[in-house]
């Protein structure tokens, strides 16, 4: 009897038995469902097995700067990435954008989406503050100049997935959201999409970065090449991204 | 952002939820102390329920509640023209569900541990029900009345998951120092995340103490 805990408490204690690490990998929450796909074909090609963690770019970020093991970062924006190489958490010279997110303006109930911004009660946007699609949404806004009508019944989501929970559940009448985001199979259903040009906000560059925390790992430059090969491309540009550069 | 703004408007909404909490709460705490029905176990679990639910739970009935698609929240702009939610009074409401055991529960463990006579002696001297209730059953409960008010005024200061649901991040109508804190810490701005954590820490501490050493001296007494 007692030798069985003994053993049941080594066996947990030991955790799962592993043949290798897996590759760790910090996604954006709004690339998540694409990286999903991406590893799979990944894993297919090389045989290397790929762990994500996904979260808002600004919490992974902290969770990076404070140790947290992760090998490679894709981040929602350009800024972290450039900040973790800066402070030597990251490879230099290992950055590059591996998508280009696209905003789009969605809406429930109404039949005209840019009409719907006037007309709605609430408009739902993420944080221009920490999120990068709240910041191009906002940028939008202004140079649109609708900012000075729109602004005082602006409600601010934590991220796009809730401004589309917002709209979704008809709080705000429509809700700035990333396109990739309307693909999920979960993805509510709209009366209206319309896509914000892109020479109206800043760029949605999403950056990678190879960090280096576990030291600089074969696999994950492997990672960073197959991110930039046209099977990668082809996949993230399925999922609602604009080119990678 | 300043500093103070979601602070201060913090504060607001717990005063104000702490308030309703009383107000709603009393008679509910006398009730269950009272009563020997069989819904009261029931009644009990409703209560309590929010000190188990996670406020992701709580926070996303609410958007659908008070949502303009909602029961209440329907009822509420045709009354108002304004929605519940992302507004000042959606949170009050969000927060007198959130923190209705944390009111009511130390103010029913004292009407419970009133001595049945005293009250009966009150109401053969020839008091009403409602002025016994008053003028013996509440001055003598007055330590959990002042347990609720402080765990109330307290919890929903430190409300978040609820907030962050059904709020709406507004200046000045919603965004409440956990929210502020949240961004900060988001957009990397460590410096003000800290004054404000450090505020609410200092405070958090100061409010309970000043609970716990009130709570001796009564007992003391």
């Amino acid at each position: 009897m007692h030798r069985t805990l003994v053993l049941l408490l080594i066996a947990f204690l030991a955790g799962p038995v592993v043949a290798e690490d897996p590759l760790r990998v910090a996604v954006a929450s709004n690339f998540s469902r694409t990286f999903e796909q991406l590893a799979v074909r990944f894993s297919e090609e090389t045989g290397i097995v790929v762990d994500s963690a996904t979260g808002s770019t600004g919490k992974l970020y902290a969770q990076i700067v404070n140790g947290a093991p992760f090998d490679v970062f894709l981040a929602a924006d350009a800024d972290r990435p450039a900040l973790l190489e800066a402070s030597g958490k990251a490879v230099p010279g290992s950055r590059f954008t591996y998508a280009t997110g696209r905003l789009v303006l969605w809406s429930r109930d109404a039949d005209d989406c840019v009409e719907a911004l006037h007309a709605s009660k609430w408009v739902a946007l993420a944080n221009p503050d920490t999120a990068p699609y709240g910041r191009a949404a906002r940028d939008f806004l202004q140079h649109a100049n609708h900012w000075q009508d729109v602004s005082g019944r602006v409600a601010y989501a934590e991220n796009v997935m809730q401004v589309l929970q917002f709209a979704a559940s008809g709080n705000a009448g429509v809700g700035f959201v990333a396109e990739s985001l309307l693909n999920s199979p979960y993805a509510p259903t709209g009366s209206c999409t319309w896509h914000v040009p892109p020479e109206t906000h800043s760029p949605l560059e999403q950056q990678a970065v190879l960090l280096t925390s576990n030291g600089e790992d074969e696999r994950a430059i492997r990672l960073f090449e197959f991110l930039q090969s046209d099977a990668a491309i082809s996949i993230i540009s399925k999922n609602g991204y604009g080119e990678s550069r | 952002m300043s500093l103070y703004g979601p602070l201060w408007l913090s504060a607001q909404l717990a005063f104000v939820t702490m308030v309703v909490l009383i107000l709603i709460g009393t008679p509910l705490a006398w009730w269950l102390s009272q009563t020997s029905s069989r819904w009261k176990p029931v009644a009990q679990a409703v209560v309590a329920m929010p000190i188990v639910l996670p406020p992701t739970v709580l926070g996303f009935y609410l958007l659908i509640l008070l949502g303009p698609d909602g029961t209440v929240g329907r009822w509420w702009v045709e009354l108002t023209g304004s929605t519940l939610t992302f507004s000042f009074t959606g949170l009050v409401i969000a927060s007198c569900i959130y923190s209705l055991p944390f009111a009511v529960q130390p103010i029913q463990n004292s009407f419970e541990a009133l001595p049945r006579q005293t009250l009966e002696r009150a109401w053969t001297l020839g008091a009403s029900r409602l002025d016994a209730f008053f003028s013996v059953a509440v001055p003598l409960s007055f330590r959990g009345f002042v347990s609720g008010m402080v765990l109330a005024f307290a919890h929903t200061l430190g409300e978040f998951g609820v907030v962050l649901m059904v709020g709406g991040n507004i200046p000045g109508e919603t965004r409440v120092v956990s929210i502020a804190i949240y961004d900060h810490v988001e957009s990397l701005n460590y410096a003000a995340a800290h004054r404000m954590s450090l505020l609410l820490l200092g405070f958090a501490f100061a409010v309970l103490l000043g609970m716990y050493i009130f709570n001796r001296k009564w007992s003391t007494r």
